[in-house]
């Protein structure tokens, strides 16, 4: 089990990290959810979005800050829930 | 997966938030009924919403040079079942269309549709089958995990494609320009999520199987 949890964070590092060492950065690594919405703007000139947002993080360093918020909070749980369970099971076998 | 605030007809919108809000209401009910008062599962239930709250923050970059991201859907489900997964899939969104302006609120009955629901449930439904086809737990939560993720970017692809059809081919056709948008992209990222929850679900065989055994479902060491 635990070689093969080894084995799977490498190859979870590779994956992810590939990408940015064969990729040319002409296409940037753009999101795909703005992809579609530039497809559709493109295919369908007359359509205008009728709602907008209703608050929108004013810079891209604010956005960056409420993503790593929303990782941080997901990993922070995570990891008390790993560190807790571990701590307990180890007690008890002892 | 997040379809832009606005970017879908109205009469879309409503029509998508009508048939997510019973699956919804269901999912709330059965997380008070199977967890209620519970603490152990309600933790576990914890992890696994922040597991799907972690793995959706980030944005990865994939081999086709645009970046896209995981879901984190599939841990929640094998451990609670799909409707469990709809409130937390609604939760992330909400919390992504309210502070970072990424989905959005007009969306939202869509987003929940694929995220919470036919994510969940083809992984539920995919990790069933591979039990029952005796293949390990490993490879029945990567499987369920990979093609769960695969099913929630098909399904943006199907809305957008219901709600703009090409101007000359049609449905069929906008279906194919915004699925090879979605679906290529995501591949590398469906199978780097598939094999982050089988490391999770191993963690959780080692240290906590008597959790995963009052859970109900095949994934101590024997099955």
């Amino acid at each position: 089990m635990k070689n093969q949890n080894i084995l799977i964070a490498c190859a979870i590092v590779i994956l992810t990290s590939l990408p940015l060492f064969i990729c040319s950065f002409d296409e940037g690594f753009s999101a795909t959810d703005q992809q579609a919405q530039k497809l559709i703007e493109e295919n369908n000139p007359n359509y205008k979005a009728w709602f907008n947002y209703i608050w929108r993080p004013p810079n891209a360093e604010m956005e960056c800050l409420f993503f790593s918020l929303q990782s941080a909070i997901g990993a922070g749980v995570l990891g008390y829930y790993i560190g807790l369970t571990k701590g307990r099971s180890t007690k008890e076998s002892r | 997966m997040h379809i832009v605030e606005g970017f879908l007809p109205l009469s879309h919108a409503i029509a998508w938030y009508a048939l997510s809000t019973p699956f919804l209401l269901k999912g709330m009910h059965n997380i008070n009924r199977q967890i209620g008062k519970k603490a152990e599962k309600k933790l576990l239930l914890a992890a696994s919403a922040a597991f799907a709250f972690l793995l959706s923050s980030l944005k990865l970059p994939s081999l086709t040079g645009s970046s896209s991201h995981p879901t984190g859907i599939g841990l929640g489900t094998i451990l609670f079942k799909p409707s469990a997964m709809t409130v937390v899939a609604t939760i992330v969104l909400l919390f992504q269309a309210l502070l970072l302006a990424h989905g959005g609120i007009s969306t939202l009955g869509a987003n929940v549709f694929s995220l919470g629901i036919i994510g969940p449930w083809v992984s539920y439904l995919i990790y069933r089958l591979a039990i029952y086809l005796k293949l390990s737990v490993s490879k029945a939560v990567f499987i369920s995990a990979c093609l769960g993720n695969l099913s929630i970017y098909l399904t943006t692809s199907f809305q957008l494609a219901l709600a703009f059809p090409d101007q000359k081919g049609g449905i069929i056709i906008s279906l194919v320009k915004f699925s090879s948008i979605f679906a290529i992209t995501q591949i590398p990222l469906a199978i780097s999520e598939a094999l982050l929850t089988v490391l999770i679900v191993n963690f959780l065989q080692t240290y906590n199987s008597e959790e995963l055994r009052s859970l109900n479902f095949s994934l101590t060491k024997e099955s």
